[in-house]
């Protein structure tokens, strides 16, 4: 199959992704749509890849798997802090600075 | 290259080495003496991480900071031993395969990161401001005595719940989180590399390696911790979001050249390049790829430097992370950013000047005027110094436009400025102090300089100098910012500087007049007296204010001569 359409994928979820961070009001599902756009990224690493011919890309992929598990660890460690202190993982609520 | 060719890449590596021999796997080298800087820092943040681990709680403070400010003294001193064997001038090198360059701006810019560090520490291990009730001076084993139970900016549990038992355990066992000078030291070691890295990958890595620990330092305040851990999730999740754009944009400029090194897509971009297989020429005539990559990437890293419109976040993180933070979040970063941003646009990118122009200036411009008009109406000093650190990425975007190599070193030359100002300023705002922390509302400034003239005066001349006032070094950066842009031919972006310059020239002022021309409320904050661990950042800030506004051509011609970006 023609790798280009692994990169309409990759655009696709990505996109998906974008409008879930916007949309959606809880932490965690926010949290996830990054990681959604991390592996859309990931998707068209590979894909790039397989079109040069070079190993480049997926070495990046690797390294962007590592980066979201390290992503993880930090941001659950903060939005579950902030969800024992509020009782409340909505990014709405949390409006305590405004102009 | 046919599919079975490309497929042969991973599955039958032995086939493809015996079919080439003259291409076989080499080990790869690396640099250590020319990384050292970015090592030291990383190991002793490792070992601190071991002290956390097994020294004895009481002596983790002491070990902790001395370690610190150990691995930032050395590896500054590795610093300027690269660029005394003359890594910054003429033998400007790319070390570890390609990864990292040894250059001019990269030495520049990790020195300056690595001396503002180093200040900032001073006001992380601070422990006179906290009153009684946050340490009752009591050690663990009953005896009193005033060293125990002094605390700093930082919560005593990070993982407790705000008010519970447990939290006011902690307190009263004197916990403090030492953490946050591994924590530090890890965000210092990403900063190092960041202006340095030479391919998207370590760009890409160096980004999340001082964006993580920058993401939990900014959770842990001892005070008004609610709206610490509120900042903190927005900065991370707002900074994962903006790392995101960047990961695709490195994709889309991967897919376009077929390398992440600096060098091989500044081949393709710029055309010159001999040896084009099927693939790239396929990938190459499509110029969405090059012109949207290169804009998710900008994307990235304006979020990072704070401007407009990549900008949402920074009032609120400044003003709920612990005041020290903010101050080194504020400094570091945006030196270590704005290095990225100018080798990304000089080095990989120089062939899409004139396709980026357009976006550039409106971004610098918007920038400038939306950062320094809404700080009028802002009553928070930390928030009003937020849209003012704003403003000022606007105008080193202007000199970063320049597109000259006057261009780069007078952004270097405004970074070095602006860091130790706004180290200072920050380090001035942990010391006004009522019963509930920082008294951080403008309104509780009134009068401060009745009640304590020198602190008021201090304030006064970071103020002055943000402003761009003739002998602070404010106006030195300025003047070198704005003149390297009407020489690249961004006059009106000049004009459009000076008009945003006076606007903030008339908050600044007005910050002035409120603590010296009003009078003091009875139930105002009072001024805290620090130890000489703060008193060393202020005065440092103000020193580095002073000569840099009185003599700046030493510093100029240094920042000139470093200018060189090697390719």
């Amino acid at each position: 199959m023609n790798p280009v359409n692994y990169l309409y994928l990759a655009a696709l979820l990505f996109t998906i992704g974008a409008s879930g961070v916007l949309i959606r009001r809880n932490a965690i599902v926010v949290f996830m749509c990054i990681e959604l756009m991390l592996n859309a990224c990931n998707l068209a690493l590979v894909s790039f890849s397989r079109m040069h011919g070079n190993l480049d890309g997926q070495i990046l992929a690797f390294f962007t798997m590592v980066v979201a598990a390290a992503e993880v660890v930090v941001g659950l460690a903060i939005i579950v802090s902030l969800f024992r202190s509020r009782h409340s993982a909505s990014v709405d609520d949390a409006s305590l600075m405004k102009l | 290259m046919s599919a079975t060719a490309v497929h042969s890449l991973w599955t039958t590596a032995g086939e493809v080495t015996s079919a080439a021999p003259g291409d076989r796997f080499t080990a790869p080298t690396i640099e250590y003496a020319q990384l050292a800087p970015v090592l030291i820092v990383v190991g002793v943040a490792v070992l601190g991480v071991l002290v956390e681990a097994f020294v004895p709680r009481r002596a983790r403070y002491t070990t902790q900071v001395f370690l610190t400010v150990v691995a930032l003294a050395a590896s500054f001193a590795a610093v300027i031993g690269l660029a005394a064997d003359g890594y910054a001038t003429k033998s400007a090198h790319i070390a570890a395969m390609g990864a990292i360059a040894v250059d001019g701006p990269a030495l520049f810019l990790q020195g300056t990161i690595l001396l503002v560090s180093m200040v900032s520490v001073f006001t992380f291990a601070e422990r006179r401001l906290e009153p009684a009730p946050h340490g009752d001076g009591v050690s663990p084993a009953g005896t009193k005595s005033r060293a125990w139970g002094r605390v700093d900016s930082f919560a005593a549990q990070a993982g407790s719940v705000p008010g519970s038992d447990s939290e006011k355990a902690a307190v009263k066992a004197g916990f403090t989180t030492t953490e946050v000078f591994p924590l530090l030291l890890f965000s210092v070691a990403g900063m190092l590399v960041f202006p340095a890295a030479n391919d998207l990958l370590t760009l890409f890595i160096a980004l999340e390696v001082f964006s993580l620990p920058l993401y939990l330092l900014c959770a842990v305040a001892r005070r008004k911790r609610l709206m610490s851990q509120e900042a903190a999730v927005k900065y991370f999740l707002l900074g994962s979001f903006s790392s995101a754009f960047l990961l695709f944009g490195i994709a889309l400029l991967y897919g376009y050249a077929g390398t992440v090194s600096y060098a091989g897509i500044a081949g393709v971009v710029d055309g010159d390049i001999q040896d084009i297989d099927p693939a790239l020429a396929d990938t190459m005539g499509n110029d969405a790829l090059l012109l949207i990559g290169g804009a998710m990437i900008l994307m990235g890293l304006f979020f990072k430097v704070g401007a407009v419109p990549f900008h949402m976040w920074t009032p609120d993180v400044y003003q709920g992370a612990p005041t020290p933070v903010t101050g080194f979040m504020a400094a570091a970063t945006k030196v270590a950013a704005f290095g990225a941003l100018l080798r990304l646009l000089y080095v990989v990118l120089p062939g899409l000047t004139w396709d980026l122009r357009p976006v550039m200036w409106g971004v610098a411009i918007v920038t400038m005027v939306g950062g320094a008009v809404v700080a009028i109406t802002q009553t928070d000093i930390k928030r009003l110094l937020a849209y003012s650190s704003i403003a000022h990425a606007g105008f080193i975007l202007a000199g970063v436009i320049a597109a000259s190599p006057d261009g780069i070193s007078s952004v270097l030359f405004y970074l070095g400025v602006y860091s130790f100002v706004t180290v200072g300023a920050f380090a001035v705002v942990t010391l006004v102090r009522d019963a509930g922390g920082e008294a951080t509302h403008l309104s509780k400034w009134a009068g401060l300089g009745r009640r304590s003239p020198l602190t008021a005066a201090v304030f006064a001349v970071f103020l002055l100098s943000f402003a761009g006032i003739p002998l602070t070094s404010g106006f030195s950066g300025k003047f070198a910012v704005f003149k390297a842009a009407a020489d690249g031919g961004a006059a009106p972006l000049v004009v459009v500087g000076v008009i945003s310059s006076a606007i903030a020239a008339f908050f600044y002022i007005r910050v002035i007049v409120l603590m010296f021309f009003s009078e003091p409320k009875a139930d105002g904050p009072t001024v805290a007296v620090p130890s000489p661990l703060t008193m060393t950042t202020i005065a440092v800030g103000v020193a580095v204010t002073l000569v840099l506004g009185l003599a700046p051509q030493y510093f100029l011609d240094l920042a000139s001569q470093a200018g060189g970006f090697v390719r």
